[in-house]
């Protein structure tokens, strides 16, 4: 009983803030519902035992992607007004494929609890061995028969940090950074040097 | 008793409310990005749900890749956003037509 009402809570309160981010006036307000589906998403992934990767989502969404869309909402100075004004005229079309997409799925759905469509069996390879939790599973998985999968994956990340630092590093012309290979490479002979000036006369340099 | 159906059902309509956010929002990229991560949570609650209902875990090693995917497209979609707001001011993006594409 508890795993239906806690099912329906999680189900509900995912759909509700979805609307609510895509409803919402405040981008930054977007980014908090935002924050709230995924956490009810976790929750839903938890009642069918996939705690790690509830914990991944609420790590890795709410811990990192979330705050970073919230960093740049915040750091750019935009007019959100002005961006909403199409919003009452693109209503009518995106709410028509909206629902027609949505019959299509329930189509798709009811046809197939009507008719039973195979699933297939599993081949065995995933399934967790008897008397291991979710992670030491997944771990043993991910490590040995997903494991060039997983370095592919590491790579992705690479290429996405890497990506992400060169898009948006900038070299300012109104400022004077320190260049610290010049100051290196200066020697004593070439930035000092001795005269004897006569008195009375000063020195050029 | 919640059967594979309710996840299913769950999914598609948050799989739906992500196409109709990125139409509602045509002109605002931030909320596109938020979209498209809706859509994607949408695949990952079938995968997981598909996983756990099959007894496979190979679903769940799948949502994994989705969400590192989804992490850095996060991340250079709005690195692209933070570039194309320098250089003009705005984040309108539905006449984008600096490149003449």
């Amino acid at each position: 009983m508890i795993h239906i009402i806690a099912f329906y809570l999680f189900a509900f309160v995912t759909l509700a803030s979805a609307v609510l981010v895509i409803m919402a006036r405040n981008p930054v307000h977007s980014v908090l519902w935002l924050i709230l589906a995924f956490f009810n998403a976790a929750g839903l992934m938890v009642l069918v035992g996939a705690e790690f990767i509830a914990m991944l989502l609420v790590i890795v969404y709410v811990g990192a992607v979330a705050v970073l869309f919230l960093f740049v909402v915040m750091m750019l100075d935009i007019d959100f007004a002005e961006l909403r004004a199409g919003f009452v005229r693109n209503a009518p079309l995106g709410l028509l494929i909206a629902v027609i997409l949505a019959i299509e799925l329930f189509v798709g759905i009811v046809a197939n609890s009507a008719g039973k469509a195979a699933l297939g069996t599993p081949d065995g390879a995933g399934v967790a061995p008897a008397g291991t939790i979710n992670i030491e599973a997944i771990g043993a998985l991910l490590y040995g028969k997903y494991l060039f999968l997983f370095e592919a994956a590491g790579i992705i990340l690479l290429v996405a940090m890497i990506g992400a630092i060169v898009l948006t590093h900038r070299q300012r012309k109104d400022v004077r950074p320190q260049n610290v290979a010049d100051q290196i490479a200066r020697r004593p002979d070439e930035a000092t040097i001795n005269t004897q000036p006569e008195v009375g006369k000063g020195v050029t340099l | 008793m919640i059967g594979i159906e309710h996840y299913v059902v769950v999914s598609s309509i948050l799989f739906v409310l992500g196409v109709l956010g990125i139409f509602l929002n045509r002109k605002n990229v931030i909320i596109i990005l938020m979209a498209i991560e809706l859509i994607l949570l949408a695949v990952n609650i079938n995968l997981v749900a598909f996983s756990a209902f099959l007894g496979d875990l190979t679903g769940q090693i799948f949502a994994m890749f989705v969400l590192t995917v989804a992490a850095g497209e996060a991340a250079i979609g709005l690195a692209i956003l933070v570039i194309f707001f320098r250089s003009r001011g705005t984040i309108a993006v539905d006449q984008v037509n600096r490149m003449k594409g």
